[in-house]
């Protein structure tokens, strides 16, 4: 015994076990493999490579700059325009997610197949990008904002339905169990129970999801689903980036401006 | 007890009755001035969605497989964009998380800065971003690592930043008292205790860079989404539906894949 | 009256939680029943109200079988039985009054009680409720505001706002100190003697079962082991019962402070 002792001291012992250093150490190069790879795959079609990107820049900032600032007034509408297809889509979403949210929650829906059912239709919903479903919508509807609307309404769903059911299944549970020893219906436990416990942090998500909301119908804009993405792409076919510029800059503006509002009403929530 | 009166309710201060009649006011004038400002033709909607339906919807259920190589080709460059952007991203974020984490470089004025950084570049969304890189380096699937690198940078950061927040500060006290210097106090007490949040963070990101990369394709940023356009201007809903089923698995695939590394990482 | 006749409850783990009952509960006693933890003091209880499912026998409240009741008459059954839990169980963000009002909900219906539309005598019997346990000045308060002591007795005006015929108590006073405990111990005594509510509670606490009981049942593994008026009982029993001597933390004391 003493003498194997006294050959470990020797050895030195490892901070970590040998097989645990091994792991991390072939996961390491697996990875930076996949990304020397991965880096590879997307430049080989560049022409003059890294370096040149570089230069590049200053070529953009060339370009953009000065933004064009005289087209404001002729921006705003469409601003305004997507912020009013944010506000229904997030407003429609909120109102559906409501029993979405409460099906695929393991601790209110005790129905195994019920659950599974909506836990599988919403991951599937939230696998669709929202530009997928602006193009099928604006081949469906033609262009226009209801295309749009539709398309942020079932993209904001699918994540906003998820988020609550999480919130759902983390309530305090005991409340709930002394409405039905009470006599509560269903309903009634849920409406006195649950729905106070959640609802600062339904308001919270809901306000969350109206940002991303604001953020994608940029994108759906580009597919002709209406709003300022619509101007912007018309400014890009034609090469005019200092136009360009002003609608990202105004863009920028009003996604800084709505998270610092939404941030308040957060804090005042909690 | 049936004459039983209650008592008062106790006096709302004037000032929250006001607070709570102008909030009322501007929720409801938010939403007039939205579905008065709203225009949707519906019955151009609904006349167009009749006489398209049956031109699109079984055709997305049938998806044209001759066009499944073509579509792997470029939803698999999709995944090298997503990870090579939020691999970069990952590293990125790193520094620039423990400048606004307010525990650790000491002056609140440093951490704000480092916080209004974070969120000036998470104010842009991923495709201004790439319009903006497409420009610089080209329409090419780089321009779509870029991209997708600097918007995960911001979120990432902030992340980054509440772990770094929320550590445990005593085993940082314990340490200083045993005369350790900052920057063993950084490998030996920090670094241990948001290691695993980070891989598991810097993963899920890695998740929503997925989504996220599928559609720079849009403005020229490579992977999957210039097929998407392509295939809604040429009217093709059969190589549409191939796209969309080609998405879904792949989404799905990595989503389950991520969760089940992050729960054993955490 | 309660009777449990051959009553047994096995787990969907194959645990059994209750073998063989046979209990009588007359009407207008204050039944104590004791045990150790996991010794089925809780199954017991809940399975008067459903919350949990006997799997055989037959369990009778007022002359009917309850083991084969379905929503309907569940409803009605768990109108009849009120309770009160260890953890009180309050919607902490919701209102004292609110969380009173919440015990009428077996006897209102779905519409009206989501829009808050009570009639007015369920109004004054909640307050009066809460006047009964003296905390009627908390009415307005958030429900998380208050202390323990003060949440127990909410929520056992919760239970008096329901009207019950019975009184469930699952550990009532297992999260409060001692001069509280008592405190929620003497309300509960006196609605048993003032409103004739047949009252059975879980305690494991030997000094409070002795001073307050009619009656004392005590379990062990899912059976009872001893069933008698708490005026037979000795210190001896409870080492029956327990299957051990008695420790110090059997005891919750403190009855002179309150």
């Amino acid at each position: 015994m003493t003498n194997e002792n006294q050959s470990l001291v020797q050895k030195s012992v490892p901070l970590y076990p040998a097989k645990t250093k091994m792991q991390v150490t072939i996961i390491f190069f697996v990875v930076l493999g996949i990304y020397a790879f991965s880096m590879f795959w997307t430049q080989k079609e560049m022409v003059n490579g890294f370096g040149g990107a570089l230069g590049n820049m200053y070529v953009v900032i060339e370009k953009f700059f000065p933004p064009n600032l005289s087209i404001l007034p002729a921006i705003w509408n469409a601003m305004m325009q997507t912020i009013q297809m944010a506000i229904i889509a997030t407003t429609v979403a909120a109102i559906l997610t409501v029993p979405l949210a409460v099906l695929s929650a393991q601790n209110i829906t005790t129905f195994k197949p019920l659950y599974v059912l909506t836990r599988t239709f919403l991951n599937l919903l939230r696998t669709i990008p929202d530009l997928v479903l602006a193009v099928i919508f604006v081949g469906l509807f033609g262009v226009g904002v209801f295309p749009g609307i539709l398309a942020l309404t079932i993209f904001s769903l699918g994540i906003l339905a998820k988020l609550i059911s999480e919130t759902i299944e983390s309530v305090d549970m005991n409340p709930l169990e002394a409405m039905r020893a009470s006599g509560g219906n269903v309903f009634q436990v849920i409406w006195y129970a649950l729905v106070p416990q959640v609802l600062p942090q339904f308001t919270s998500l809901v306000l969350y999801v109206f940002e991303i909301n604001i953020r994608a119908s940029v994108v759906l804009g580009l597919v002709g689903a209406g709003g300022i993405g619509l101007v912007l792409n018309q400014q890009l076919k034609f090469y005019n980036y200092p136009n360009a510029m002003t609608v990202i800059l105004v863009i920028f503006a009003v996604v800084l401006i709505i998270e610092y509002i939404s941030n308040k009403i957060r804090e005042a929530l909690i | 007890m049936e004459n039983l009166q209650l008592p008062p309710k106790p006096e709302k201060s004037l000032f929250k009755k006001i607070r709570a009649i102008f909030i009322t006011l501007l929720v409801i004038a938010m939403y007039v001035w939205t579905f008065v400002g709203i225009d949707i033709d519906w019955g151009r909607a609904i006349e167009r969605s009749i006489s398209n339906f049956h031109r699109v919807v079984p055709k997305l259920f049938s998806p044209d497989w001759a066009a499944a190589g073509d579509v792997g080709l470029a939803m698999l460059e999709t995944v090298f964009i997503a990870f090579a952007g939020s691999l970069m991203a990952a590293v990125l974020a790193v520094p620039l998380s423990f400048l606004a984490a307010q525990n650790m470089m000491g002056g609140k004025v440093v951490s704000t800065i480092g916080k209004w950084i974070l969120s000036a570049i998470r104010a842009f969304p991923d495709l201004i971003l790439a319009i903006l890189f497409v420009v610089a380096v080209g329409p090419n699937a780089f321009a779509g690592v870029l991209a997708i690198a600097i918007g995960s940078t911001g979120m990432l950061g902030k992340m980054f930043s509440e772990i770094i927040e929320s550590i445990d500060m005593d085993v940082v006290q314990a340490m200083e008292a045993n005369g350790a210097n900052k920057i063993q106090i950084l490998f030996y007490g920090v670094i241990p205790q948001i290691t695993p949040e980070f891989l598991s963070y810097a993963i899920y990101r890695f998740e929503v860079d997925i989504r996220a990369s599928s559609i720079l394709g849009i403005v020229g940023a490579g992977g999957i989404g210039t097929m998407i356009v392509f295939a809604s201007s040429n009217r093709n809903w059969n190589e549409m539906g191939m796209i969309l089923l080609a998405i879904i698995i792949v989404v799905t695939v990595i989503d389950f894949a991520s969760a089940r590394i992050r729960r054993k990482i955490v | 009256m309660i009777e449990f006749k051959d009553v047994g409850l096995v787990y969907p783990n194959g645990t059994e939680g209750l073998k063989n009952i046979n209990v009588k509960i007359n009407e207008g006693e204050f039944v104590v029943i004791v045990g150790l933890s996991g010794a089925g003091k809780s199954t017991f209880i809940r399975s008067i109200n459903r919350l949990v499912t006997p799997t055989s026998g037959s369990l009778l409240v007022d002359g009917e079988d309850i083991l084969n009741y379905h929503s309907g008459n569940l409803r009605k059954l768990r109108t009849k039985v009120g309770m009160i839990f260890q953890n009180y169980n309050l919607v902490k963000r919701s209102n004292v009054f609110k969380n009173v009002l919440a015990g009428r909900l077996g006897h209102t219906g779905t519409l009206r009680s989501i829009l808050n539309l009570y009639s007015k005598e369920d109004k004054s019997l909640a307050y009066e409720s809460l006047n009964r346990v003296n905390i009627a000045e908390k009415l307005y308060n958030r429900a998380d505001e208050l202390s323990g002591g003060q949440q127990q007795r909410v929520s056992i005006a919760r239970v008096l706002t329901q009207k019950p015929k019975y009184i469930l108590a699952d550990e009532p006073v297992a999260s409060l100190d001692p001069p509280t405990s008592h405190q929620v111990m003497t309300y509960l005594k006196k609605i048993n003697k003032e409103d004739k509510i047949t009252t059975i509670v879980n305690l494991h606490f030997i000094d409070m079962a002795m001073e307050y009981a009619d009656r004392i049942i005590g379990m062990r593994a899912g059976e009872v082991v001893f069933d008698g008026p708490a005026s037979e009982v000795t210190e001896k029993t409870f080492e029956e019962i327990y299957g051990r001597s008695i420790r110090e933390d059997d005891l919750r004391g403190g009855a002179d402070e309150s």
